[in-house]
């Protein structure tokens, strides 16, 4: 347990040296050359902003959070959904995924701006339902290739079993799919968080993170908007370190170790 | 009552299409109960396909086939053998014991009867301390050994390995033909075993059938002499190279026949 730890140690310092010396390294930058506020504001400045709007700044977080959850949670579910009903009928899954392509090829503020006319001005709905759709594509495309990419050789021993088609796909084809769905949700978890923020510049309520850096900038609050920024990168941190934590729970003997190691 | 019964048996691939293959044609083998055949030719030779008309994974196109006196397909259905591959083919999420466990568990097993059945098998392979183990945890020879193990869960009188040692070192897969025969002398399988191998189809064979590709067919069966109990010391034996050269004979008549065919075809 010790050495474990002692590798851990290992391993996350360098990095946190890193971090630390570039934020010293932004600090003498800005007092060195003198660096006007309204330029770039000095990690100092922007930490007690930080720490003097705290509950303004966890007020945003906690509203463009929500809609970052709610969307990746639904926007999962329908992924999951999909690709095993996808996977399950070939001919569907030719209809489907030209109309899915086009889709995803409009631009998320087109969409926006489009929900936002179909719902209330401060509904929150229209910024969900486009984190939906992101973390939706995501999960879908990953989950159905794992479900459809299983070995031959597993198959054939299936079928040896006189197994069931609905037997492969509990026991082959979904266990299959469980390092490919946190694969996508490793990549959906913080595309959800960048959406949420995203879809908040195209009208609605000005209550998140991402209606908040703008409106401070606009109104030239450099440390503040940077105190905002702050918050949603810790924002986005912690749906992706839950996202590989729960990759590693959910997968025996540890995800990444047996990737790297079978076959 | 012969273990498996091939009659007049061919296999066409894409039937009608441009690039139709005459896999098989006309094969005739009788396997007796108990017995060890090895099926060995040049790639494309059809072996594998037969193995897979056998463990109905494929239909023929022609002809008639009996495992234990039934349909392949009953027999598919009854689990009445189990099946090898060259890839081991063990499910990486799960552990030794219970990738051993998956057959019985399709065939509705309890958990407890299940776990003492996979811990016989693991001992039969000497791989007991490695129950909960994970198939990545192991080397190349102990993963086959579990993909044997499994394959010999449901106790099938019939063995199917399409090339199980043909991923193995030489030194491995010596070792592992001595122990799938000690195996096969306690549990009394009959096995038809695929290989490109000469000295294992000979090591391990009571009958050799030579096959030949374009169309694939059975050419010759060498019979295998070998006195009593197969050891390393087999190994050494007269018999044993009369059985290599005998077969090696027999594959040359293939290679030669599909030499002068080749000069004709330009």
């Amino acid at each position: 347990m010790s050495s474990r730890a002692a590798s851990i140690a290992r391993s996350a310092l360098p990095p946190a040296v890193f971090g630390v010396g570039f934020i010293a390294l932004w600090e003498l930058v800005v007092k060195g050359f003198d660096l006007k506020p309204y330029f770039l504001a000095p990690p100092s400045k922007i930490w007690q902003k930080f720490t003097e709007n705290f509950d303004l700044i966890w007020g945003a977080t906690k509203v463009s959070g929500t809609n970052a959850l709610v969307g990746l949670l639904v926007g999962t579910a329908f992924g999951i959904v999909m690709s095993l009903v996808l996977s399950r009928y070939r001919v569907l899954s030719d209809l489907v995924t030209p109309l899915a392509i086009a889709l995803n090829a409009i631009p998320i503020f087109v969409l926006v701006a489009v929900l936002n006319n179909m719902f209330a001005i401060t509904s929150e709905v229209p910024r969900r339902i486009m984190v939906t759709l992101v973390v939706y594509f995501i999960v879908l495309v990953n989950v159905a290739r794992g479900l459809t990419q299983v070995s031959p050789t597993h198959v054939e021993l299936m079928r040896s079993y006189a197994a069931s088609d609905v037997a492969i796909l509990r026991k082959v084809r979904v266990p299959n799919a469980v390092p490919y769905l946190f694969t996508a949700l490793k990549i959906a978890a913080p595309a959800s968080v960048i959406t949420a923020f995203v879809s908040e510049y195209f009208g609605g309520s000005q209550n998140g993170l991402g209606s908040r850096i703008a409106s401070n900038i606009a109104n030239s609050k450099n440390a503040v908007a940077w105190a905002y920024v702050l918050g949603a990168c810790l924002l986005g941190l912690t749906f992706y370190v839950i996202s590989s934590l729960l990759e590693g729970a959910a997968t025996p003997g540890g995800g990444s170790k047996r990737a790297k190691k079978s076959r | 009552m012969s273990a498996v019964e091939i009659r007049n048996v061919g296999k066409i691939f894409n039937v009608g299409s441009s690039n139709q293959v005459d896999a098989l044609v006309d094969v005739d083998l009788s396997i007796a109960s108990g017995e060890f055949v090895s099926l060995i030719g040049p790639s494309g030779c059809g072996k594998s396909t037969l193995l897979r008309l056998v463990a109905n994974l494929l239909e023929p196109t022609s002809g008639d086939i009996a495992v234990n006196g039934k349909s392949p397909k009953q027999a598919r259905l009854d689990q009445d053998y189990g099946m090898a591959f060259q890839q081991s083919g063990l499910f990486d999420w799960r552990s030794v014991a219970k990738n051993i466990e998956l057959p019985l568990e399709l065939k509705g097993w309890d958990k407890a009867k299940r776990r003492e059945r996979a811990i016989e098998m693991l001992e039969l392979v000497k791989l007991a301390d490695f129950a909960e183990h994970f198939p990545w945890q192991l080397s190349g020879g102990m993963q086959q050994r579990v993909a044997i193990a499994r394959a010999l869960a449901v106790h099938p009188q019939l063995l199917l390995m399409d090339e199980p040692f043909g991923a193995l070192d030489e030194m491995t897969r010596e070792h592992m033909q001595g122990e799938l025969l000690s195996i096969c002398r306690r549990t009394g399988s009959t096995v038809i075993f695929v290989t490109h191998s000469i000295p294992e189809a000979v090591y391990l064979s009571n009958r050799v059938v030579v096959m030949s590709p374009r169309p694939g067919r059975i050419t010759k069966i060498v019979d295998v002499d070998i006195e009593g109990e197969r050891t390393d010391a087999t190994r050494d034996d007269a018999a044993f190279f009369a059985g290599i050269t005998a077969v090696r004979e027999a594959l040359r008549g293939v290679e030669m026949t599909a030499h002068v065919r080749g000069i004709e075809d330009r």
